[in-house]
Order: structure tokens, then sequence, then C-alpha cells
């Protein structure tokens, strides 16, 4: 493929890389933060819990933080430990923290901050497609995964199920850079 | 509403995900590449943790203090009501596929119409494990296919395990364990309901892969009804070992 159409092809891309249409803003005291920012997904450590999304609720009541959490996927290990990360942090400002886990509405990739997609693919983890051309990326129609390491489209996929249940493997076809892909969830 | 009634069908859904985990589970550093061999704990892993939450509530609904770890782990053989489809053993990598792709055609539409539920946590379970479980079977019916309609040998052992399981899938349809008042109430599925999409897109996909879809002349019941097949009692022993030789303990 020469490098004009491959231009071509990523200004196409880019017009379905919108990842507001689910998106749902959480209910969190402006406070609160801050202190959030420095509890981290243990599994992707560059990402916070506020990039991720998975706090759905966060707030002070008679100095209790009451906190939503919702999973990434039903078994995601991390969960667990992001409940105990939880009430440590805030343990250490004096603070008790009630953490409740909840399903519904069912968490999207779509909740992932504009700036938690950017970690992430510092962090060698491709951010999430459209759910069309992830699908046709997974399938193996297409190739349109941009390589973490060298930026090129060509890669393709190597394995439906990676590291952990959010990803997949796909390795570049240019720079030879296997790489792990953050599957879109909607 | 009847508690009895809501607690038991809430695991006649959740104990094929706790077994079926299990099963795939065993194949964790055995699977035949490091590729199947990931996929097939992580679908383990989707699985386990939808358990979870089905045995939360379950746990909730029951109200005598039980945790989720106590209705997996300490039950009796015959108090688990999982169908006998999901526990029959991995034997090998077609089989492994092809239980899972008869599992997965049916949990997809049965979530499907779970999603619509009056019961707000079973609809709330069920719309998380609809994106998990679309990308399973995509997982497991594409390696049908492959396998299908592969080489000479891998399409005589696929056929080998399709007629093999044929036998356990009537059983997903079977109304045990689903009283009639939680239909009404629009809480449980009509089972009955699916059967027909079942077998329409099972055999659209056999024919893809160029099988041959068994006449059906048997089939045979009992899981749900805690009458499980040999290979079970070997299961359970290992996935309750720990919990049955130092009780409580943790890790």
């Amino acid at each position: 493929m020469t490098k004009d159409s491959n231009i071509k092809r990523s200004k196409a891309i880019g017009k379905h890389l919108h990842f507001n249409s689910s998106y749902i803003e959480p209910n969190i005291d402006p406070h609160l933060r801050e202190i959030l920012q420095k509890v981290s997904d243990p599994e992707i450590p560059v990402l916070t819990v506020l990039d991720l999304g998975v706090i759905r609720e966060a707030i002070e009541i008679d100095n209790v933080i009451h906190i939503k959490l919702t999973p990434t996927y039903s078994g995601c290990p991390a969960m667990d430990v992001l409940g105990d990360d939880l009430k440590t942090v805030f343990s250490t400002i004096g603070k008790e923290v009630e953490v409740k886990l909840v399903l519904s509405p069912a968490w999207s990739t779509d909740w992932i901050s504009e700036e938690g997609l950017q970690k992430m693919e510092a962090y060698g983890i491709a951010r999430p497609l459209s759910e069309s051309l992830d699908k046709e990326a997974l399938i193996g129609n297409a190739r349109v995964v941009k390589c973490t390491n060298c930026g090129s489209r060509n890669t393709k996929k190597i394995s439906q199920f990676g590291s952990t249940a959010c990803k997949a493997l796909f390795q570049c076809e240019d720079c030879q850079e296997p790489f792990d892909y953050f599957k879109c969830l909607k | 509403m009847n508690k009895e009634s809501l607690y038991d069908y809430i695991l006649t859904i959740a104990d094929n995900c706790l077994i079926l985990g299990q099963r795939l589970g065993e194949l964790c550093g055995h699977g035949p590449s490091l590729e199947t061999d990931i996929a097939g704990t992580n679908i383990s892993l989707d699985l386990i943790g939808q358990t979870r939450s089905f045995y939360q509530y379950a746990a909730d609904i029951e109200g005598k203090g039980k945790t989720e770890d106590d209705i997996a782990f300490l039950r009796l053989e015959k108090d688990y009501k999982n169908c006998l489809l999901v526990e029959q053993p991995n034997d090998h990598f077609g089989y492994v596929i092809g239980r899972q792709y008869l599992w997965d055609t049916f949990y997809l539409l049965f979530l499907n119409e779970l999603q619509n539920s009056s019961d707000e946590t079973l609809s709330a379970i069920a719309k998380k494990g609809i994106k998990e479980v679309s990308y399973h079977r995509r997982f497991s019916g594409d390696w049908v296919k492959r396998l299908g309609d592969g080489s000479e040998e891998s399409h005589l052992k696929m056929q080998e395990v399709v007629n093999g399981l044929w036998p356990y899938v009537d059983e997903l349809f079977d109304m045990t364990g689903v009283s009639k008042e939680l239909i009404k109430q629009g809480i449980a599925v009509d089972l009955s309901k699916l059967r027909e999409t079942y077998f329409k897109q099972v055999s659209a996909l056999l024919e893809e892969a160029t099988l041959e879809v068994p006449e059906r002349k048997y089939f045979v019941y009992g899981g749900k009804k805690g009458v499980h097949s040999e290979y079970f009692g070997y299961l359970l022993s290992d996935l309750q070992y720990m919990q049955r030789t130092y009780p409580n303990m943790t890790w």
C-alpha cells in the first residue's frame, strides 16, 4: 500500500473515532477527584480509575465516602484489588469508604477518557476502535489497528484473547512488534 | 414472589457458568496452542465472573448469611443444577470447541431474553454478559468452521464431536427449575421459545462448516434435576478439594 492511500485510509478511519456516543457522566464530588486520581488499574498502571470510567459515583456523606464501582468485564480480577486500593488511599486521609459494585449500566470503552486513551497508547496498548471497525479488525478483514510502536496500520490479529479479558493480541507487519489492542466493548 | 423458586432459578442459570468455567479452567497451561490456551482461560474468567454476580444475588435472596463461595464450593453433587452438556470432559480440543459453541449459541439467545427480565439484577447481569458471550460465540463458531471445513482428519473428528454432544443439547430447553409463576411475572425466560431459533442457528453454522446436522433420535436429560454424568463427581472433587480439606481457608 502506498503512503498516500495509507493517509487517506487513516483519515477515513479518523471519522469513526468518536468515543462519546454512549458516554454517561459519572456523579463524582469534585473535591474527591484529586485523591481518586491516585488509584490506578493494577493491570494497566498508567490508567487511573477516573481515566477508565469505572467509578460511577463518589460522594461524601457524613465523613464516609460512598463509591459505586462498575467492572470492565464480569470476571475482571482488578475489581477486588481496586476496592481495596480505594479503601487504602482514603484511609490515609482518615476517611472511611463504602464500595458498592454496580453492573448496570454496563461499562463501555466509550467511558475511557481521551487522556486515558492517550496514556494507554503511550504505554503500548492500542486504543479501541469503533464497533464496526473493531469487528473487521478482529475477524481479520481489515488492517486498521494502529501499531503502538511505529504507528502503521498494517497490523494483524495474532490472538482474539490477550493477556487480560479486555485485550486482544496484534502484531505490526511493518516493524514486526507485537502489541496489545484494547477491544471495543459497547 | 416466592424466594425459594427465584433462588433455584438463579442456580439453574449460574451452575452452568460455574461448571463450564471450571472445565475451561482445567485447560490452563494445557491448551493446544498459546492462543487457544489464553482463549479458554479468558472465557472461563468471564463465566466465573458472571457466576459470582449470580451467586451473590442468590445468597442475598436466600438471606441466610451465605456467601457466593458457600454456594460454589459447599453443595453436594445432586444440588448442582447445571445441564449435562457443560460438564462433559475436555477429551480433545474438538470437544472443547464443540461444547463451547453449542453452549454459547444457547446462552447468548438466553441472555438476550433475560435482559428484558422484570428482575433488575438479573437484567443487569444479562446485559453485561451479552457483551462477553457474543465474543465467546464468535471464537467458538470460527473454530467449529475451521475444524469442520479443515483437513480430512479434523473434519472427521469434528463430526464425531457434534454427534457425541448432540444428545445433550435438548436439555438446554428443559424447563426443570423454572417455575411457571416466575415466567408469568416476567422474571424467568420461557426456554421453549428459544428452541427453534437455536436449532436454526446451529444447523446453519454446521452446514457452513461442512458438517452434518445429526438427526434427532433421542436426547439425555438429568443435570437440571441434579442427576449428573459420572464425569461430574470427578470435576466436583477437583473444584471443592481445598474447601473440603481445609474448611474456610482463604488466600
